[in-house]
């Protein structure tokens, strides 16, 4: 990419961002229920309650409490939680990890779920695995990750409960951790039970979250396997006698990964996004549970700093895999 | 020629075996009041979370057991395809209406609707759309008519993105020059000649966008934003089940079950529609 496109591509996303901010703040701004009511006490006088008004600046106008909140938002103060009354930008960045531990995790594996379905197609084409594959992807991508949660509930948490069905780690361990990063933190100190207790924790969800994304890989990666394998070089390797399983690892899949990556880039976003609801299901302690919490306490700083921080997550995401698919397609560089 | 006669086949299953469950959803949300055998909201307390009649414990006429108000899961789970089935359909036309429109605009005249229509989209993609559902019921209120607002004003975008690409490509068409040529307005072009052929795309999307409102209002109703919690919907029923699902499975089962069959049953029958009107994509 030139720097042109690359400065026209930063400007729409701050465009973007800007509109983000718009719509959240009017919709939060909106919601009916005095914020305010709900912290005060019974016995609270006039004066209480406007001392704590103008403490969260909710007695000036609509416009001037947007452009008191942007200035702040863009220096990366989100204000003070009304339920937690704590730092808006702590409390979400001390959930943020927990939630990307569980995000990172489904994208692992959906992407070796798909990635092996489609290499197992694509070598037996036109064979009853393939079917078998098609068929498989066809029924974990019509079922939505909020379903796929309850069932492995009651699967593996109820018929045969080899799985916690709540919460990130077993209340009763004793945590040494010093990060938000459990899951990362019990593997470097080498605490192999505090992992398996995290991973016994997280993998349900993160089966919930992968399968359908897993679906989109492997479709996405089946196909331009499949045409890789009939382009000219693979038939060249054919020729020269290399197997079809070392022609397909060998030329096939590093040709075919690029459109693959794209598409994995728009569906973790989708899976990002699903991990609020499954987050809930799972009483799993990251940010999606902490955004339904904010919303029933009508925590209006809150729902802000977490609508916005998953928008950040969203567009980032989209502009590292565009950035990527440039790199890998030197083709795109100068287009 | 044997192969289109068999691709034709496995067509008609899909869409019969999606149509068939949706049409007896239909059926029961209309009978509902005949079918079920037991009041929907008569709770008793002596009969808590009995089990279904075919496990040891269960009091004759309450088949599929009875939850921890000692409520007929039966009765309810009928009684809750009212909600589900009246969700599918306005939320998907609001969607489908709105989206459809701004699409058809914006893949049509190009240009500057183009550039706002998109920056449009930009900006809705950038919400989680479970979190962003969840906060707009808030601020609008609990009910069914926010649940299905807010769907419409999350998933309108997916019926503009597809109608856009089609709607781009259907203006490069001879038919439309030829429109143009004998003097027929914009508005007209767009209505008679340019919608009908984005009309396969958008049923098909129409379809899924059913299975898709079923979800969101049960995962509205599970974080218990949808409507009255007396009422049943499947997802208040899944909430209660998740609970205590390890004291009674079944109030969790059979709830999930219907959702389940009815997301598989509309995602069925859209991809049964698109290999009807598109045979060459098989």
């Amino acid at each position: 990419m030139r720097l042109s496109a690359v400065l026209i591509r930063l400007a729409s996303l701050i465009v973007t961002f800007f509109g983000v901010a718009v719509v959240v703040f009017v919709l939060v701004r909106v919601a009916p229920g005095d914020p305010i009511a709900m912290m005060i006490g019974p016995g609270a006088s006039a004066q209480d309650i406007a001392d704590l008004r103008a403490l969260y600046g909710l007695d000036k106008s609509i416009p001037v409490q947007f452009v008191i909140w942007l200035g702040h938002v863009v220096r990366g103060d989100f204000g003070t939680s009304i339920s937690l009354r704590e730092s808006v930008t702590e409390v979400v960045f001390g959930r943020l990890p927990a939630t990307l531990e569980l995000a990172f995790l489904a994208l692992a594996i959906a992407v070796a779920l798909g990635g092996a379905n489609a290499i197992l197609a694509a070598l037996w084409r036109g064979t009853a695995t393939e079917a078998g594959v098609d068929l498989f992807n066809g029924v974990t991508l019509s079922i939505p990750d909020f379903l796929w949660g309850l069932i492995f509930i009651l699967l593996f948490g109820v018929a045969i409960p080899i799985f916690d069905i709540s919460g990130r780690v077993s209340p009763t361990l004793e945590l040494p951790f010093v990060t938000p990063f459990f899951l990362i933190e019990s593997l470097v100190r080498l605490r192999g039970d505090l992992f398996l207790d995290l991973l016994g924790h997280m993998i349900m969800p993160a089966m919930a979250l992968a399968l359908p994304l897993a679906a989109v890989v492997s479709q996405i990666l089946k196909t331009s396997l499949k045409e890789a394998m009939h382009q000219d070089y693979a038939l060249i390797a054919r020729t020269k006698g290399f197997s079809e399983t070392y022609v397909l690892w060998r030329e096939a899949l590093r040709n075919a990964v690029t459109p693959s990556l794209t598409v994995i880039g728009v569906q973790f976003t989708f899976l990002l996004g699903g991990t609020v609801i499954v987050e809930r299901l799972f009483s799993y302690e990251g940010l999606g549970n902490l955004a339904i919490d904010a919303v029933i306490n009508r925590d209006l700083p809150l729902i802000q700093g977490i609508v916005l921080l998953f928008a950040v997550l969203f567009v980032g995401i989209n502009l590292t895999v565009d950035l990527c698919t440039v790199a890998l397609n030197p083709r795109l560089r100068h287009g | 020629m044997a192969e289109p006669r068999a691709i034709h086949r496995r067509l008609n299953v899909r869409l019969w075996l999606g149509g068939s469950w949706i049409g007896l959803l239909f059926f029961c949300a209309i009978f509902a009041g005949a079918l079920a055998p037991h009041d929907r909201l008569a709770q008793d307390l002596m009969l808590q979370t009995l089990p279904p009649a075919w496990i040891d414990g269960a009091e004759p006429g309450y088949y599929l057991g009875t939850d921890s108000l000692g409520r007929d899961i039966l009765a309810r789970i009928l009684y809750a395809t009212r909600p589900a089935l009246i969700v599918a359909i306005v939320a998907s036309s609001a969607a489908c209406a709105f989206g459809s429109l701004l699409g058809l605009m914006a893949g049509f005249f190009g240009g500057w609707t183009d550039r706002v229509i998109s920056r449009l989209v930009d900006i809705w993609m950038a919400f989680p759309p479970v979190l962003l559902s969840i906060l707009l019921v808030a601020v609008m209120g609990p009910g069914l008519s926010s649940v299905i607002i807010a769907i419409a004003v999350i998933d309108w975008t997916r019926f503009c993105r597809v109608v856009r690409a089609e709607a781009m490509q259907q203006r490069r068409m001879d038919y439309v020059d030829s429109a143009k040529a004998m003097g027929y307005g914009t508005g007209r072009i767009m209505a008679r000649e340019v919608l009908p052929n984005v009309l396969p795309a958008i049923l098909v999307l129409f379809s899924l966008e059913m299975g898709i409102a079923v979800i969101v209002e049960a995962i509205l109703s599970f974080v218990n934003l949808s409507i009255s919690t007396d009422d049943p919907t499947w997802g208040s029923m899944i909430a209660e089940g998740r609970s205590i699902v390890h004291q009674a499975w079944w109030v969790l089962v059979f709830p999930l079950l219907c959702l389940f069959l009815t997301v598989l049953a509309f995602s069925q029958f859209g991809e049964g529609l698109k290999e009807r009107f598109d045979p060459v994509m098989r």
